[in-house]
């Protein structure tokens, strides 16, 4: 028995919520009374292969593999389903990221595995059940899933669970299993990534803007408030549909569901939809001109005003307050 | 392309080119409309169905609208499979409506996302599909699995979370999202794929395709069995929040100072 974790790269470097995998891969490890090896695919030197051991990792498997240098679901899910058997693990651990989420699935079946996926809390092993706690209806609930089959696949959210340090000295080894040409039928033709910006599924700061903004010409001072914020920017779905802001921004029941800890929505009414994508958020503030706008009801914090006159001011005031 | 050794049905002509007739698969899940309050019953064991509107899936209805896209003018037929009981019927009728051309269902209530993509697997794995897709994830569950889920019991490429689309028949051309960017993928060949928004503005059915939706073909293809792997056991609502702490608009460095000493999130 033990924990194996996929420690997703991008461009050589770990994001937090792989660090979050590890945390949280380990406290199960513990749990059980076994270990954790992590297992990297692409090209990852050795100093950023060493902070995994940080958060609680024994060994790290790495993959370095050209054929492997693009991350191709399919053949990335034979190579973890290879190390699983060969650790004799019976729990992997993935972020719920995007690749993740077309990752996890082809593990599942290729270890005919049970696979929960948004998985926010740690598993719950009374009673000899395996039982794990995940999102449900775009945030609007929760649901205890068990999973009865001998080997578990999770794949975690990002900002659920945290990272806990756990220091160990991280034994690097190379793994290096066969890859089949058929798993590499889709070709990754192009990588297209804005380095510049925090990305929002990542995100743990979001400012986010609606309808009540009037146009696209007016997103200046909401990126100003984000990047003073080193926050990311999101927007409602009819000022995505509306081309004022790209898709990816979308957020909602039919955007991305998010949860980061600060969750500032400008000029948004709080629709139920809109509401199931971000409700976890941990602390919610609202700036809104109707003090009837539904959003009050589930915000922490709330400035009832124009838009155009409050976040200018608290720009300044966040600018005074960095000094 | 050649068209020596395909059969004559294969293939057909337009804009005096010739084409391999592409069959499309779509996946379609039956989900509550998304102004649902969900609410449990049993003990919080399930899902409170009573007065609920079932809908199509909407990112589903994306993946269904790209298709019927790419088989415009006689270039490919589109199947619409769903897994459910026959209480899901209108919802697969609504997608004959939005323009699919035939429809099967398998009798089954979809207890999982291993189920239900083993049984569409299973379907088209004696059905010779080029291509299928499904929406990104369903609403109620967001599993996200079923497509590559699928792809795994049929070897053949998954694609996961796609904003756009395009064939020429035989490769395929796809954009993948991922953190703060995208991936252009190409894939030759059998694929499935899940479909986000931008890969298509859904269709909404006009009056001809309601009143055809009528007698386009649905079968009903009975279930197989496969090993249960993942249950749930109980449903929680989110802890209701406290009341909202109002700050004067006059004075936005009062919410610096609460978000920075009282939140500490700032
Ligand atoms: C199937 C379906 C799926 C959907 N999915 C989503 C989804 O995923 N995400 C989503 O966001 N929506 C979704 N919606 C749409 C949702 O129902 C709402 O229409 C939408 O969220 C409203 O966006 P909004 O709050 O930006 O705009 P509005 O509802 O128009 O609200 C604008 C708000 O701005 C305020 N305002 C106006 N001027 C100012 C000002 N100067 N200063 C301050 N405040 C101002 C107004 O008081 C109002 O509250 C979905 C709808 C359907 C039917």
């Amino acid at each position: 028995m033990s924990v194996l974790v996929y420690v997703e790269q991008v461009d050589g470097k770990f994001k937090k919520s792989v660090f979050e995998a590890v945390s949280y891969a380990k406290a199960i490890a513990d749990k059980q009374s076994t270990n954790l090896t992590a297992i990297s695919i692409g090209n990852v030197g050795e100093n950023e292969l060493k902070e995994l051991g940080k958060y609680g990792a024994s060994r790290v498997l790495n993959v370095s593999n050209d054929q492997l240098k693009n991350f191709v679901n399919q053949a990335y899910a034979s190579v973890i389903a290879e190390a699983a058997k060969k650790e004799n693990a019976d729990v992997i651990v993935l972020s719920n990221s995007f690749s993740g989420k077309g990752l996890a699935p082809r593990i599942a079946v290729k270890l005919e595995a049970g696979l929960v996926d948004g998985a926010v809390e740690l598993p719950q092993l009374d009673g000899g059940k395996f039982q794990v706690k995940k999102t449900a209806f775009s945030g609007k609930a929760f649901a205890i899933t068990e999973l009865t089959s001998a080997i578990k696949v999770i794949a975690l959210n990002p900002n659920a669970f945290g990272t806990k340090e756990n220091a160990t000295d991280a034994a690097i080894e190379a793994f290096s299993p066969e890859v089949k040409s058929t798993d590499l039928a889709a070709i990754v033709k192009e990588v297209i990534r804005a380095t510049n910006k925090i990305s929002l599924p990542d995100a743990e700061l979001v400012v986010s803007a609606g309808r009540g903004l009037k146009g696209p010409e007016n997103w200046g001072m909401i990126e100003e408030l984000a990047s003073l914020l080193g926050a990311a920017t999101a927007c409602s779905k009819p000022v995505s549909d509306a081309d004022w802001r790209p898709h990816e921004e979308h957020v909602g029941q039919t955007g991305i569901a998010i949860s980061p800890n600060l969750y500032i929505a400008i000029g948004i009414s709080g629709a139920i939809q809109h509401l199931a994508g971000v409700s976890s958020s941990k602390v919610i503030v609202v700036i809104n001109k109707d003090p009837e706008a539904p959003f009050f009801k589930v915000a922490d914090y709330g400035i009832v005003g124009d838009a155009f006159e409050v976040v200018p001011k608290l720009i300044e005031a966040l600018k005074a307050h960095k000094g | 392309m050649q068209k020596d050794n395909l059969k004559p049905y294969d293939f057909m002509t337009f804009n005096n080119q010739i084409y391999k007739s592409m069959k499309i698969l779509v996946c379609i899940s039956n989900v509550p409309d998304t102004t649902t309050k969900i609410t449990f019953t049993n003990d919080n064991t399930q899902f409170n169905t009573s007065g609920v509107q079932f809908i199509v899936n909407p990112y589903d209805e994306i993946a269904l609208s790209r298709a019927i896209e790419l088989c415009e003018g006689g270039k490919g037929t589109v199947t619409v499979i769903n897994v459910g009981e026959v209480a899901t019927e209108p919802t697969i009728r609504k997608a004959l409506a939005i323009g699919a051309d035939d429809a099967v269902r398998i009798n089954a209530a979809p207890r999982d996302a291993y189920f239900t993509a083993y049984q569409i697997a299973e379907y088209a794995k004696s059905n010779d599909f080029d291509m299928i897709l499904c929406g990104r994830e369903s609403i109620d569950y967001n599993g996200s699995q079923v497509a590559a889920m699928i792809g795994e019991f049929l070897d053949i490429p998954s694609i996961s979370i796609i904003k756009k689309l395009d064939s020429d028949g035989s490769t395929a051309t796809v954009e993948r999202e991922i953190e703060g960017g995208k991936e252009i993928i190409s894939v030759t060949g059998k694929f499935i794929a899940s479909c986000a928004e931008g890969t298509a503005e859904p269709k909404i059915p006009n009056m001809r395709g309601i009143m055809s939706a009528r007698t386009k073909p649905l079968q009903v293809v009975e279930a197989k069995e496969i090993a249960q792997l993942s249950k749930v056991q109980q449903f929680e609502t989110p802890p209701p929040r406290g009341a909202v702490k109002l700050v004067p608009a006059e004075d936005p460095a009062k919410l610096i100072d609460l978000l920075h000493q009282e939140a500490k999130v700032i």
